[in-house]
């Protein structure tokens, strides 16, 4: 390790944000059980028992077992299987790594557009920033998924099922990525507004440094602690839209199915007594999005300016 | 008298008032009307500062002293008129034709609290504008040049990876000057400097100004309300009434003899600790509103000398007896 990351170690350790953590119950237990389930989804290669992708793996036989410490219960499958005879355990283990990767994915996008749009929005001003802040206003006035339903549905018919299958993670990510910048943007916007006033700005111009040097460079970092809180508080509604999409049809395939397909596949045999498909996935989802959640709240409330100014 | 280093000519700046087009558009009485208002927070100020002096500029508040500086310094557009840096127009330069003189100008601001960024290091704050300016320098003998200008404003090197939070006012005023001796100026232009520091620390950044002038061997225009630091610091003063200069003068002079009735209202109201000297001079009324700027002189309306003339004519600066250059009509005709 060199010195230069010891340092900047140190002076986390050191930092109100790790303070206030040590002392935050809720937001050390959120962290600790979103730590797991990240773990556990990024090497869920290692720690499920098969590979759902894999159709050798799958006995159609197997299908619909219940979890174990219900009668007909396989040991082999601890949280049952699926119609397809798929185990549970991996399939949702599986499913949480699609979950994450289209809410990170999405997340990221969603920062780099809305940081762009926002910076120069507030730092140009004038005509720039009234045509990106109406492009964000009109965009804002349609609801996410009714945008990403009208895509998802275009895209899926323009490229056929199976072509949809394959690119249907790149696509949701964009299509949440893309609905979603103004969120970003107007964030950045209103902090940069206020921040280009302070004469430290004025101190880099007298420099003569650059529009984009200033921007990115002096202006960006001092505005980057809501866009922080906001990314947070996305990535779980992120992961929700998928779900949304997914239950209605139009996200992830059956064949690689994310924590939302899951639900909805099992939705089907909820009558027929095999609750377990849909209901275990739902709880694995509303705890992910919860903890997330929790986390972002904690966020705000730490790096609330009105609370503590650093 | 040799040729000015920078010379500022009939600059004006007004600031817009009423916005868009269609916010200019009023209803009254019957009648659609373009309304259009403008802050004239500077009108025609001619200045030169010469090679080596500590101009000052003073004034109250609003009257456009920071303006005249900002304007100076390329951080706002002059509305009218030119600023001219050793010979050459500065002011409508574009891009990278500026660069030469962002080197030998450099700015000094009131509030270290804000003008130093927050996210970086001191180390990193003072080594970017050398970067920047200086590409060719490898980065020991950035490190160097850091080291030397922490040292020339008693700033201990080696704090250069604390932040700027980490600094009380007086130390981060010393950082802020730090950066802009940094790149080597020539001209630097301090808009209130110490004003908003303590009064014990006041003396201090003072003394480093004018330390750091005779051993760099820089021009300053000092944008200062406070008269004890003008009679201090300063070569010449200009006094600054609504967006005008109504007194320049060598620093001496303008304190011994004063000679326009703002300027003699102004000095009087310094607080002495003796008591025999006579009871300030009160002025009348209000400084007008900016918006509205009366016709003729400025201060026409709380001038006890005004006459017709005054409220009709413009006064020019013109040269008196004394050396000192002032705008009015009684001192010109010789009524005051």
């Amino acid at each position: 390790m060199t010195t230069a990351t010891l340092s900047r170690w140190n002076r986390f350790r050191e930092s109100f944000l790790w303070y206030s953590f040590k002392r935050d119950k809720v937001a050390i237990a959120s962290s600790i059980v979103l730590l797991l389930m990240v773990l556990a989804a990024v090497f869920a290669p290692l720690f499920a028992p098969t590979d759902p992708y894999d159709l050798a793996q799958i006995d159609i036989m197997n299908s619909e077992l219940p979890p174990v410490g219900m009668p007909g219960a396989d040991s082999a499958f601890p949280l049952g299987t699926d119609a397809q005879g798929r185990d549970m355990l991996s399939t949702i283990l599986y499913g949480t790594r699609v979950s994450l990767l289209i809410g990170f994915g999405a997340v990221v996008l969603q920062a780099a557009l809305g940081i762009l749009f926002g910076l120069l929005a507030g730092y140009l001003g004038g005509r720039v920033d009234s045509i990106l802040m109406r492009i964000a206003d009109v965009q804002l006035s349609f609801s996410t998924l009714m945008v990403a339903i009208i895509v998802g549905a275009v895209f899926k018919a323009s490229f056929g099922n199976l072509m949809f299958g394959e690119i249907a993670i790149y696509m949701l990510i964009f299509i949440i990525g893309v609905a979603e910048w103004p969120q970003i943007a107007r964030t950045v916007r209103a902090s940069v507004l206020a921040e280009k006033k302070k004469e430290y700005v004025d101190a880099a111009k007298v420099m003569g440094f650059r529009t984009n040097r200033i921007m990115f460079r002096h202006i960006l970092p001092n505005t980057l602690s809501p866009i922080f809180v906001i990314a947070t508080v996305q990535i779980a509604n992120a992961i929700i839209s998928e779900a949304a999409l997914s239950f209605l049809g139009l996200g992830m395939p059956e064949t690689q199915p994310s924590l939302g397909s899951l639900i909805k596949s099992g939705f089907d045999y909820i009558q027929s007594g095999s609750w377990w498909i849909t209901l275990i996935p739902g709880l694995v989802l509303v705890v992910l999005v919860l903890v997330i959640n929790l986390l972002g709240d904690w966020l705000r409330d730490v790096m609330n300016p009105r609370l503590y100014k650093g | 008298m040799t040729s000015p280093l920078v010379d500022i000519r009939g600059l004006e700046k007004r600031f817009d008032l009423s916005g868009s087009f269609l916010e200019q558009i009023t209803f009254k009485g019957g009648r659609f009307q373009r309304k259009q208002e403008a802050v004239h927070a500077i009108n025609g100020v001619d200045l030169q500062v010469q090679k080596g002096e500590a101009l000052c500029v003073v004034g109250e508040s609003g009257c456009g002293k920071s303006t005249v500086a900002r304007t100076v310094m390329g951080l706002l557009s002059p509305s009218a008129g030119e600023v001219h840096y050793g010979g050459q127009r500065i002011d409508n330069l574009k891009g990278g034709d500026v660069l030469p003189y962002r080197r030998k100008m450099q700015m000094i601001f009131q509030n270290p609290y804000a003008s130093l960024n927050p996210r970086m290091t001191i180390q990193q704050t003072l080594e970017e504008p050398i970067h920047f300016h200086r590409p060719e320098l490898a980065r020991s003998e950035v490190r160097e040049k850091v080291q030397e200008v922490m040292q020339s404003v008693g700033i201990d090197p080696d704090w250069g990876s604390r932040f700027g939070h980490e600094f009380s006012g007086g130390q981060r005023q010393r950082i802020a000057i730090a950066r802009a001796l940094a790149v080597d100026p020539e001209f630097i232009v301090a808009d209130e400097p110490i004003s908003a520091l303590d009064v014990s620390i006041q003396a201090q950044v003072l003394n480093l100004l004018m330390e750091a002038q005779e051993t760099r061997n820089l021009t300053y225009l000092f944008i200062t309300h406070d008269l004890a630091v003008v009679e201090h610091f300063g070569t010449r003063v200009a006094v600054m009434y609504l967006g005008r200069v109504c007194e320049l003068a060598e620093t001496k002079t303008l304190f011994s003899e004063p000679r326009h009735p703002y300027t003699q209202a102004l000095l009087s109201a310094i607080p002495r600790l003796e008591d025999d000297r006579p009871n300030y001079i009160r002025l009348q009324g209000e400084v007008p509103t900016p918006v509205n700027l009366p016709s003729g002189c400025v201060f026409h309306g709380r001038c006890p000398y005004a006459n017709e003339r005054c409220r009709q004519e413009i006064p020019r600066l013109i040269v008196t007896d004394g050396g000192s250059q002032v705008a009015c009509h009684a001192v010109e005709e010789g009524r005051l």
